[in-house]
């Protein structure tokens, strides 16, 4: 028994190493001189850490624009989703109209239909809208998604109707119901959806590649893609970059956790 | 009445968008895979000619449409049952009552699944570095000579696969665990009091309680795998050699780099009908295997 638990918790630890190690080795070399990690045998720590490469960094390149962008962009993203497919996502569970559950069904079959496929017409829409190149063309597909409806009707189907009905015969409006009754219970999802979709956008490559010509528009990601073409060679000055990147995320990802991972479940064991 | 028109004032936005912004291309899309619409189309509607099932056609004559499609299999045959298998390991021992520190293990497995893959896809290409990689580095410690990871068209594709497993297996691992959850504890009871051994209770209870989560899993690992882009765009740019160009990066190329629009509809197409057959085979095996 106790030579079981010595084994399954050595491989549990040795898969711990496997996932953060290259992230781990990625800080480090952010604060390595640079050319210090072209070196044979390769130095896991750096000899005289400095912030060189991350002043530089900001210094020589757009980063700090890119930094605002993809905040920016991130924080609008999450901003829509959590109007729009909140709504959607409490009235499909809660209130009635004409062609409700048929309308509901349809929006399910478009999880089986890929994002890509959109892409062409879409970046063709976007042009006729006048919006590529835009902070605009970059948003339009996040305004809402079927995969948040979906999230959150999932959630308001445990509001009791009684508690509304309650409010209604009070003479509140569906608009008071919505913001003073719906929102606070339906406020962990909220958290969930909202990580998502600051991931989601914040993380997003192909679209905003496609979209974006503009060098001063750029989200993190591509202006890390074409940075890392430019500088092959850089591997601190890259490896800073990535550090830029990932930080935001990771912090969130700390902070929030627990509703991003009820999400992930209530989103893919049920669907 | 009143209340009628009010909820449709809650969905129409979000319907709206959605209609505007994905049916409609979608449909768009299968019309343009009937055109010839390329750079002369963009800049001028009227150049713009239906010409049937061309593009398909022309697609099957691509040499570089069928690589792509073999590089994506290879891919997907590679790299999803390593992906889940490794899942599978890490719920397994996570679960199990011996482990310490679930907690903080856990969000190290699923730290990798939150960065952005650009970001850690450019990690990677320096951790692959032939001559000074840490995944040499090490290798070399156990007695095998360096490989040239990204330069060695052999290489290319179980090396992305690597960068991939490492990315996303902490995401099924979570749902593995969900699952895992849901398989009552006194089937394990009565087993262990029936003499079985960790193994047997492994193959007899386990795997066939964690059946319905395992195929939910597959499928969408496997979507997800044949959306192969970013990781070859930043690592490899398809190369070398031409074997990490995968379905995606052609139909970009095509797409966006060449504007032959109609013709990258007509690959979005493709991939569309492929992951739509693959999902039903799945779907049909699996309700054969429950009966």
């Amino acid at each position: 028994m106790k030579r079981g638990g010595l084994l399954t918790n050595l491989t549990l630890w040795l898969i711990a190493l496997f996932a953060l190690a290259p992230l781990a080795w990625m800080v480090s070399v952010s604060v390595m001189a640079p050319g210090e990690a072209s070196s044979f045998p390769p130095p896991l720590v750096p000899t005289h850490p400095t912030f060189a490469n991350f002043t530089g960094l900001f210094a020589d390149t757009d980063m700090a624009r890119y930094l605002a962008n993809s905040l920016l962009l991130a924080v609008l993203a999450t901003g829509m989703s959590l109007t729009f497919n909140v709504m959607a996502g409490y009235a499909f569970a809660k209130l009635r109209f004409a062609g409700r559950d048929r309308i509901f069904r349809l929006l399910l079959t478009a999880l089986v239909i890929p994002a890509q496929v959109a892409m062409i017409p879409l970046f063709l829409i976007c042009k006729m809208l006048g919006v590529v190149d835009s902070f605009a063309g970059v948003l339009i597909p996040s305004i809402a998604s079927v995969f948040g409806i979906f999230l959150v009707r999932q959630y308001a189907l445990s509001i009791p109707d009684e508690m509304l009905e309650a409010a209604r015969i009070d003479g509140a409006s569906e608009g008071r119901i919505f913001r003073s009754i719906v929102l606070p219970t339906l406020k962990p999802i909220l958290a969930t959806l909202a990580t998502f979709s600051f991931l989601g956008s914040w993380s997003d490559f192909l679209w905003p590649l496609i979209i974006l010509n503009d060098g001063r528009k750029q989200t993190l990601p591509v202006a890390l893609a074409n940075l890392s073409r430019e500088h092959v060679q850089d591997v601190e000055l890259m490896m800073a970059g990535s550090v830029v990147t990932l930080l935001p995320v990771l912090l969130l990802f700390l902070l929030l956790q627990r509703y991003y991972i009820a999400g992930l479940m209530a989103g893919s064991v049920k669907g | 009445m009143n209340r009628e028109a009010a909820a449709w004032g809650f969905v129409a936005p979000a319907l709206a968008a959605l209609a505007l912004f994905f049916f409609l291309p979608v449909i768009a899309a299968l019309i343009l895979s009937f055109t010839d619409f390329d750079i002369y189309a963009v800049a001028d509607l009227n150049n713009l000619r239906f010409v049937g099932l061309d593009n398909y056609l022309q697609l099957l004559r691509t040499p570089l449409f069928w690589t792509a499609l073999g590089n994506t299999a290879w891919f997907v045959v590679l790299g999803v049952p390593l992906s889940i298998a490794m899942s599978l390991a890490a719920a397994l021992l996570l679960d199990s009552k011996l482990a310490r520190f679930k907690g903080f293990l856990r969000t190290a497995y699923f730290a990798p699944v939150v960065t952005t893959l650009v970001a850690v896809a450019v990690i990677w290409r320096y951790l692959l570095h032939t001559k000074y990689g840490l995944v040499n580095w090490m290798l070399g410690g156990i007695g095998v000579g360096p490989i040239d990871w990204l330069g060695d068209p052999r290489w290319s594709m179980p090396a992305i696969v690597l960068f991939a497993v490492w990315k996303n297996f902490g995401y099924n691992m979570i749902i593995i665990l969900a699952g895992l959850q849901t398989i009552p504890e006194e089937l394990h009871e009565a087993a262990r009091i029936d003499g079985a051994s960790a193994w047997q209770r492994l193959r007899h209870i386990t795997l066939p309680g964690l059946a319905p989560v395992l195929l939910v899993v597959s499928i969408l690992t496997m979507a997800g795998y044949f959306q192969l882009f970013a990781e070859p765009y930043v690592m490899t740019q398809g190369g070398p050699a031409e074997s990490t160009v995968s379905i995606l990066y052609f139909m970009y190329e095509q797409g966006f780099k060449w504007w032959n629009l109609g013709f990258a509809s007509a690959v979005a197409f493709v991939l569309f009908a492929i992951l739509f057959a693959l999902t039903l085979v799945q779907l049909r095996v699996s309700e054969r295997w429950t009966r």
